[in-house]
């Protein structure tokens, strides 16, 4: 499954552990949610790079202690139409200030890659790879949004103030 | 009408862009159908029974005459020639092929029409009253927040993947013709002590297999405020919200789970966490969106004309008056409803000539507007009270006239299973079948206010459970059956209807519903009062005692 990072395809560098094998001292990994919480002060302070794969019906507000010592967050969607993650995405941006990756797993598909950049992701283990090499091109189908998320992109209602202030300046 | 800017327009082409792409992915085989399908249902696209289903948003229910005639030509251009109006300011085509679709969407974004989010897992069309800005004692035009919604609902990235639909509606009105009752979101608009513009915030309405009336879950949220607040129930539903069965997904199960102060309680805190961010609407920014609507400058006329004066010596004329035009806070101005219920007729079915005449009619008595109402029939909404004759005239020559409006025969039925794939029973016939038994207008002058609502399944596109008389299309071994309610109603005083009795199979429908109407001409207490007002004094029995006796 290729992984898109800062809209190129990039190799993935972090390993995932299965849940009975040894969790290693250095190497950067990634655990399940019940693993790390296990042991969650150790784990976010081990040597190697540390991220965690949350599921979508967990409350993020347990992960806030450790958000900045994790490197990876891997929020999931089961299917494309369980928009769950979207929420957990925005809080841990917007409202938790979390500035590690922000991985989205599961189904990732072409058409809801714009979402998730919006709601905060900045890594997708994409699921095939047609859409993977389409990222670049995907997420610049528009060009005005309507809704303030953490993403920075200025909003329709803020523009159409923007070009008033200029219009009445330029009188 | 609001005008689209540009940026209006880029987001509603770069849509139709998405959207033709995704049709050639699906075409070439790219996409899955199971992938595919929640894709074209973000777009309106339904796979009915037989061909594919658009269906077209009419935000807040208005539309210009070119936007009418560009529906029109949708119809003849796509479809067969004609387009139906449903019950939350939609029309639907209901023979569009696939590959044609991204081309009838790019003639409809032309004028500014799209079909985002009119199905789907998401936030759908925000509907408003039909005459929103027309209508006498309207606190403000509910549309400059209807607009403010529909911009901060579309394409929402967070949320897109609902557990199940969502929809708003708004109304600035003490009667709400709405319906905001039976909606995920109601919005009443109304002023605080301080004369500040806000909304008592309904929840968790909706009709369905599991019906139920909103509850209040906040009295006054401030106009600043609207968004922030929205955006926490939507936040809150979109986190907890069942997804393990589709016919609990709906907002209203969260809300009866949790119950509504639970519930209430958990939006408060998501929204004390966000309420000062970038969502604060400040007066500027809602000025700026008041300011793109534009309103007629209406010249000054008298309220009794001497065409008027005239007109009312013609017995037909005022039958058509009586019903179908309605009070504008402008003296000399009226609104007119345009009865899409002709006897024999599907119930919101409008051709392709209709449409194109209907705009010329609007051009030349409606400053170019018209309106689109959840009764399934369309509104003039600035028509001179000394163009009512002519118009009536021009109005009868096309067939648009039915002087029936709110009466017996002005009756809300959804395509059932002459279209529809999740339907268990036929709506249409059984509709159509009830305008011919009160086809006589001085028996449903008699009667007086009634509303008949029809759903061929449970999922109640027809508002069955709120009609004063409900009816219900079941399966019964291979059999359709109607399950009929009393008692229903939709407005500011919101209420479901009782069952009167045992389903009854299709060949029995109608005379049921004539025994329940002379039943209430025998009940009622004065000729005034009303069907609905009858139910409530005696309660269902009477009637069950006089329908089913017999049976």
């Amino acid at each position: 499954m290729p992984l898109v990072k800062n809209g190129k395809i990039t190799g993935d560098i972090f390993v995932a552990i299965a849940e009975q094998a040894e969790i290693p001292d250095d190497g950067a990994i990634l655990i399940s949610s019940a693993r790390f919480l296990a042991d969650a002060e150790a784990l976010s302070r081990r040597a190697g790079r540390t991220g965690v794969i949350w599921p979508n019906n967990r409350d993020v507000d347990d992960l806030v202690p450790y958000l900045g010592r994790l490197a990876v967050i891997a929020l999931v969607f089961p299917t494309f139409r369980d928009g769950r993650a979207y929420t957990q995405a925005r809080l841990l941006r917007e409202r938790h200030g979390y500035r590690g990756e922000l991985r989205a797993t599961g189904q990732v598909l072409r058409d809801q890659f714009l979402f998730m950049l919006r709601a905060g992701f900045d890594a997708f283990e994409v699921k095939k790879p047609g859409d993977a090499e389409a990222f670049a091109g995907t997420v610049k189908r528009y060009s005005v949004f309507y809704q303030p998320t953490g993403d920075g992109r200025i909003t329709a209602l803020h523009r159409r103030m923007l070009l008033r202030h200029s219009e009445s300046a330029s009188q | 009408m609001y005008a689209y800017d540009e940026l209006d327009r880029a987001v509603i082409n770069e849509r139709v862009d998405e959207f033709r792409d995704q049709v050639k992915r699906r075409l070439s085989g790219e996409l899955t159908e199971d992938e595919f399908k929640m894709l074209r249902l973000q777009n309106g696209v339904y796979l009915q029974l037989h061909a594919y289903m658009l269906r077209v948003a009419i935000p807040y229910g208005t539309l210009s005459s070119s936007q009418l005639r560009r529906l029109a030509h949708v119809a003849r251009r796509y479809d067969r020639g004609y387009g139906h109006f449903t019950t939350r300011q939609n029309i639907q085509f209901n023979w569009i092929k696939l590959a044609e679709l991204p081309d009838a969407l790019a003639d409809l974004a032309e004028v500014g029409i799209h079909a985002m989010q009119t199905s789907g897992n998401n936030t759908r069309n925000v509907t408003s009253d039909q005459w929103a800005g027309v209508a006498p004692g309207e606190i403000e035009d509910p549309r400059i927040w209807s607009e403010l919604l529909r911009q901060y609902t579309t394409l929402h990235p967070e949320f897109s993947f609902l557990p199940r639909k969502f929809k708003f509606a708004i109304t600035a009105s003490a009667h709400d013709r709405a319906a905001i009752k039976i909606h995920d979101i109601g919005l009443r608009l109304h002023k605080n002590a301080q004369g500040d513009t806000g909304f008592e915030v309904l929840v968790g309405g909706g009709l369905g297999r599991t019906p139920f009336i909103a509850k209040t879950i906040k009295p006054f949220v401030h106009g600043h405020d609207l968004l922030s607040y929205v955006e926490a129930i939507l936040r809150v539903y979109n986190q907890y919200g069942r997804r393990d069965n589709i016919y609990k997904a709906r907002i209203k199960i969260l809300v009866h789970e949790l119950g509504i102060e639970k519930f209430a309680k958990e939006v408060e805190q998501e929204w004390l966490q966000m309420r000062d961010g970038a969502l604060t609407l400040d007066d500027a920014v809602i000025e700026d969106i008041r300011s793109r609507f534009t309103y007629p400058a209406y010249p000054k006329l008298p309220h009794m004309p001497d065409e008027l004066k005239k007109a009312a010596h013609d017995p037909p004329f005022e039958a058509w008056r009586k019903n179908s035009v309605a009070q504008h806070k402008i003296p000399g101005y009226a609104i007119v409803t345009l009865s899409l219920k002709p006897v024999g007729g599907p119930p919101g079915d409008a051709t392709a000539d209709q449409m194109d005449a209907i705009s010329d009619l609007a051009d030349r008595y409606s400053f170019g507007e018209i309106r689109v109402g959840h009764e399934q029939n369309l509104a003039l909404p600035h028509v001179a009270r000394r163009d009512l004759p002519a118009l009536w005239k021009a109005l009868d020559n096309i067939g648009l006239a039915t002087p029936n409006v709110n009466l017996v025969s002005d009756i809300i039925a959804c395509p059932g299973l002459d279209y529809c794939s999740l339907a268990n029973a036929r709506s249409i016939p059984i509709a159509q079948e009830l305008t011919r038994r009160f086809a006589n207008h001085a028996t449903a002058d008699l009667i007086g206010r009634l509303h008949i609502n029809i759903s061929g399944c449970i999922n109640a596109c027809g508002h069955h459970h709120v009609g004063h008389i409900g009816i219900l299309g079941v399966e019964k071994n291979g059999e359709e059956f109607y399950q009929i309610t009393i008692g229903g109603r939709a407005d500011e005083n919101a209420e479901l209807g009782t069952l009167i009795g045992p389903a009854v199979p299709y060949s029995e429908a109608a005379d049921v519903i004539e025994d329940i109407v002379e039943a209430y001409l025998a009940l009622r207490a004065r000729p005034d009062e009303l069907f609905v007002d009858t139910v409530k004094r005696l309660g269902v029995e009477p009637f069950r005692e006089r329908v089913y006796a017999t049976r």
